[in-house]
């Protein structure tokens, strides 16, 4: 891995104003959706981002890609600073970043062709044209495991798996150095997921991009990830190389969160000490002062109700926000 | 609540400014309209009616006329200008009537199209359900003024059965009142009852096939409650908003072609004779007065779906 | 010790414009009173049609059913209607996928809790939402007093959960059938919910359908397995002989495609080409085979499900007598 990252985030800020008013509309209230989240991300490499629902992951991979605008904070890609560039600015670095969406019948326009679909992006980047682009889309629906001939069809003849093939052939077009997968594989069965996840290891093998991997399934991103980062309520609780993290989880909530999966192992599962979390996340509208988990933390002090704890990274790369790491 | 009902405030209030405004401007644009040539009649010379103009305040440039109706409009001393009678009076004169014939067809056809509507759908696709679609497409196409005159035609004029129209005030003989309102109501009922009984129809397919309803028959609940309590429940909510609104719709001078057919000295024969006369100031009034039933209905709509649906809370979006 | 609930050859057809879709075509299995059996496989295989089936919710002019399933000594598939009704909730219940479509919106929590009870009860309205209080109470729900007022969109989606278990366990029913009830909760909630199962089916003896996809579910509370394909059972197990002596290609299939979140990352996954075949017009012989490297030519005969010789619990639907991967390690 070359010097400088691929991807770098600082202290990213992501809120959206709850408003409400007699005449006119005051914000009376914030979603906290992404509250300063720092990461790093090089060249050829997989970070895993996992959390549960409300934790500000797909907030976190909008905002990333600027297709929200982030309120606060910094996204470099390439050492290019991305935060308040107009969309023209953007639009040469969009080529460099792509992104497969979660819900493989949702994010593919229905009234369009699958060759329309997957050559759009290369057309508006000026890749490629008319005959050549074609045979481009072709090669890429070849290499994703489709065939020429679903050039002309349209998503809703084909099942849940294909469909997200389609989706990764559209966002190899332009040939991203960055491609953010949001929950790619988590609407799929578990054998088509594989297949998936298969797929998009031999893809970065072959072309070396890096991938930002969100997912909430422990088993999945554990397997795709060289990195995983551990998000709550819209922050990163724990950061590190993936055998790392999962053999030795320093933040309560990862331990908590690897303890509450269950293992396709009967007598492993039985043997394993197991935590369960009392009660529900708390909401991302008004989170917990100080550290943001510890209404649910068997660990919890009184410093951590009031300072929220910053995420500090030791010398082997494993980073934590906790007052009283395990 | 309170910011609920401000905000509707302001709406109405902005509502009918820009409905009166619009009103006055149009009329004033129509040819023809010159209500101070016609007052003073067909041999009248041009003497004369200048001077009717200055007597009605017609000289008057636009924006004081305007005003000066408005202010009318708001103390109750409006006139017409083609009669000397008050506005104000004859719209109330003219309310019982309407609401007579609009509150009676709206239990009718609400009535029918639920009953309708949940046959329709509880058998559908069999025999009942197309019978019953044949009649509402039948219903929702028939112009409501040919209805009106082949019913007044055939079951009043040929077999007497009816009679030819007329009110009869309700405090002074119900059973006349009703016994002249029936046609009237049948009329005014028939599109609506097409319509809706589709509308409910279509819900309570939809919500037949909802988790919530899976659920109501494992809990060992009979058919029917599982049909009453959750199915038809559920579909009435967007049958009964809408309905809100229809009604508003109705009242504030749908029912003119109901009216004037069957004679009924409503409000909207009152529109209706106005409108030929090109009488500004009964047309502007009638116009406010629909306006204003048809926004009062439109909160009232709001409130009541979100009684009806606990998710809503006045003010926000419905949840996807 | 006799079966609480006995499922023999279901079948289940659905007519459509395209032809029938035969949905479940030959599902057998038993479950024995207090135990956990886990019915999994994938979408599309028949385990939701089976579980909904087995209380009579599929039943519609264009549904054909075949087969018995026996509960209490008599057939529920020829059960009258009314007769079956009635037997839902009380004896058997269920509870489904998405709590937060499966509870009526416009409804509070205590009066669906109690319109499940007074459908089966002469009790006032007060008398069961005092129960509903109750019941809401014994699955962990902090203040039911206040709650039982609340309406299903005031509670979060894990809660949600706990107010359709508590619903489905009001009349204390013998079995409960759930329908992959954690698929869509998170995971921390997810495992306070099997947690909460797991409670229930031990101290009332409740005796439990599960369904699911997840196999990671299965190991962590069921006591045995039925593998679903295409419409059919290809494998039968106690839980510890289907994770470690798995005797079906798509069971080896299943188990070696999933990543593990507690071992390093092999290579590949093991993935299984291709798709399932269609339920309308399914494959005369295994209906895996297709898809299946050990295939040969016997399988062009669909195998029955039976056990080895000696080994009578564990059923599988296969030709094989041995396992072919030990040959090639």
């Amino acid at each position: 891995m070359s010097g400088q990252p691929l991807l770098e985030v600082t202290d990213l800020v992501k809120n959206f104003p709850i408003k409400s008013g007699v005449f006119i509309d005051r914000e009376v209230a914030r979603v906290h959706a992404v509250d300063g989240v720092s990461l790093v991300l090089h060249e050829g490499e997989t970070l895993g981002l996992v959390g549960e629902s409300g934790c500000g992951k797909s907030t976190l991979c909008r905002a990333i890609l600027q297709l929200i605008r982030p309120t606060s904070g910094s996204v470099r890609f390439e050492g290019q600073e991305l935060v308040g560039r107009s969309p023209r600015e953007l639009r040469p670095l969009r080529r460099q970043m792509q992104m497969i969406f979660q819900d493989p019948f949702a994010s593919l326009n229905p009234r369009k062709r699958v060759g329309q679909i997957v050559g759009d992006p290369m057309r508006l980047h000026g890749v490629a044209d008319g005959a050549q682009l074609k045979r481009r889309v072709q090669e890429l629906l070849d290499r994703v495991g489709l065939q020429a001939e679903h050039y002309n069809r349209y998503p809703h003849e084909f099942s849940g798996g294909q469909r997200q093939r389609i989706g990764i052939a559209r966002a190899l077009g332009t040939q991203p150095k960055l491609i953010i997968a949001d929950e790619p594989v988590s609407a799929l069965d578990v054998s088509v997921q594989a297949q998936i996840i298969n797929l998009l290891e031999d893809l970065q093998r072959e072309f070396g991009m890096a991938y930002l991997f969100v997912a909430h399934d422990l088993g999945v991103v554990r397997h795709v990830s060289d990195r995983v980062a551990v998000m709550y309520l819209g922050k990163i609780v724990e950061q590190a190389d993936s055998d790392t993290l999962y053999a030795r989880p320093r933040h309560p909530y990862t331990h908590a969160l690897l303890s509450a999966v269950p293992i396709p192992d009967p007598r492993k599962n039985a043997a394993r000490e197991r935590i369960t979390l009392e009660g529900d996340v708390p909401s991302p509208i008004d989170p917990p002062p100080g550290c943001h988990f510890h209404t649910r933390c068997a660990s919890a002090t009184d410093i951590c109700r009031h300072n929220e704890p910053v995420l500090v990274t030791d010398d082997t790369g494993h980073a934590i926000a906790c007052h009283h790491p395990l | 609540m309170l910011r609920f009902a401000v905000r509707r405030t302001v709406g109405m209030v902005s509502v009918l400014f820009a409905i009166s405004v619009i009103v006055f401007l149009i009329f004033n644009v129509i040819p023809n309209s010159d209500p101070a040539a016609r007052i003073a009649g067909k041999n009248a010379n041009p003497a004369l009616i200048a001077r009717v103009r200055v007597d009605l305040g017609l000289d008057q440039s636009l924006p004081v006329q305007y005003l000066t109706m408005m202010k009318q409009i708001f103390t109750g001393q409006l006139t017409s200008y083609s009669s000397d009678q008050n506005v104000a009076q004859q719209i109330w004169k003219g309310l019982p009537v309407t609401l007579s014939l609009c509150i009676g067809a709206a239990l009718l056809w609400m009535a029918l199209a639920v009953w309708f509507g949940y046959l329709s759908a509880v058998r559908a696709g069999r025999f009942t359900d197309r019978a019953l679609t044949i009649l509402a497409l039948v219903g929702i196409s028939l112009p409501v003024f040919w209805l009106a005159a082949i019913l007044l035609y055939y079951l009043s004029f040929k077999a007497q059965l009816f009679p030819t129209g007329s009110y009869v005030p309700l405090t002074e003989n119900p059973v006349q009142w009703a016994y002249h309102l029936i046609l009237p109501w049948l009329t005014l009922a028939v599109l609506y009852v097409g319509f809706y009984s589709r509308v409910l129809r279509s819900n309570m397919l939809d919500a037949m096939n909802e988790d919530y309803v899976r659920t109501a028959r494992a809990k060992g609940i009979t058919e029917r409650q599982v049909r009453l309590r959750h199915v038809l429940r559920n579909s009435m909510i967007p049958v009964v908003t809408l309905f809100g609104l229809d009604f508003g719709a109705v009242v504030g001078g749908g029912a003119i072609l109901t009216e004037t057919v069957f004679n009924l000295n409503g409000v909207g024969l009152y529109a209706g004779q106005a409108i030929g006369k090109l009488d500004l100031p009964p047309l502007m009034a009638v116009t406010m007065f629909g306006a204003f039933f048809i926004v009062l209905f439109n909160g009232i709509v709001d409130i009541l779906y979100a009684v009806l649906d606990p998710r809503i809370r006045l003010g926000e979006a419905a949840p996807a | 010790m006799s079966p609480i609930l006995s499922v023999t050859d279901l079948r289940v057809g659905f007519a459509t414009d395209d032809g029938v879709v035969r949905a479940v075509d030959g599902v057998s299995f038993d479950l024995n009173p207090g135990e956990v059996v886990a019915i999994v496989g994938e979408s599309g295989c028949g385990k939701s049609v089976t579980a909904q089936t087995l209380m009579g919710l599929t039943r519609s002019p264009n549904t054909t059913i075949s087969g018995s399933v026996v509960f209490g000594g008599r057939d529920l598939t020829q059960l009258p209607d009314n007769e079956l009704r009635s037997l839902r909730g009380e004896h058997i219940a269920m509870i489904f996928q998405d709590p937060m479509t499966s509870l009526n919106p416009v409804y509070r929590v205590g009066d669906q809790i109690a319109e499940m009870i007074r459908a089966h009860r002469q009790v006032s309205k007060k008398d069961a939402v005092a129960r509903a209080v109750e019941l809401l109470r014994s699955v962990g729900i902090p203040n039911p007093e206040r709650r039982v007022r609340d309406y299903p969109h005031e509670f979060s989606g894990g809660m949600r959960q706990r107010v359709m278990i508590a619903m489905a366990l009001a009349l204390e029913p013998e079995v409960l059938i759930a329908d992959e009830p954690t698929t869509a909760l998170d995971v921390t909630i997810q495992a306070q919910i099997l947690g909460l199962l797991r409670t229930l089916n031990r101290e009332k003896n409740v005796s439990v359908v599960l369904i699911t996809h997840d196999l990671g579910v299965v190991a962590e509370i069921a006591d045995k397995v039925v593998v679903m394909y295409a419409g059919q059972v290809v494998e039968e197990a106690p839980l510890e002989a289907l994770f470690y002596q798995p005797r079906h290609p798509y069971t080896w299939g299943l188990l070696g495609s999933i990543p593990r979140p507690d071992e390093a990352r092999p290579d590949r996954l093991t993935q299984i080409p291709g798709q399932p075949p269609s339920l309308l017009d399914p494959p005369t012989g295994c209906r895996f085979a297709a898809r299946c490297e050990y295939a040969f030519d016997d399988c062009t005969r669909l195998p029955p499900l039976r056990a080895r010789r000696g080994d009578a619990g564990h059923l599988d639907r296969c030709w094989l007598t041995t396992d072919p991967r030990a040959a090639n390690q």
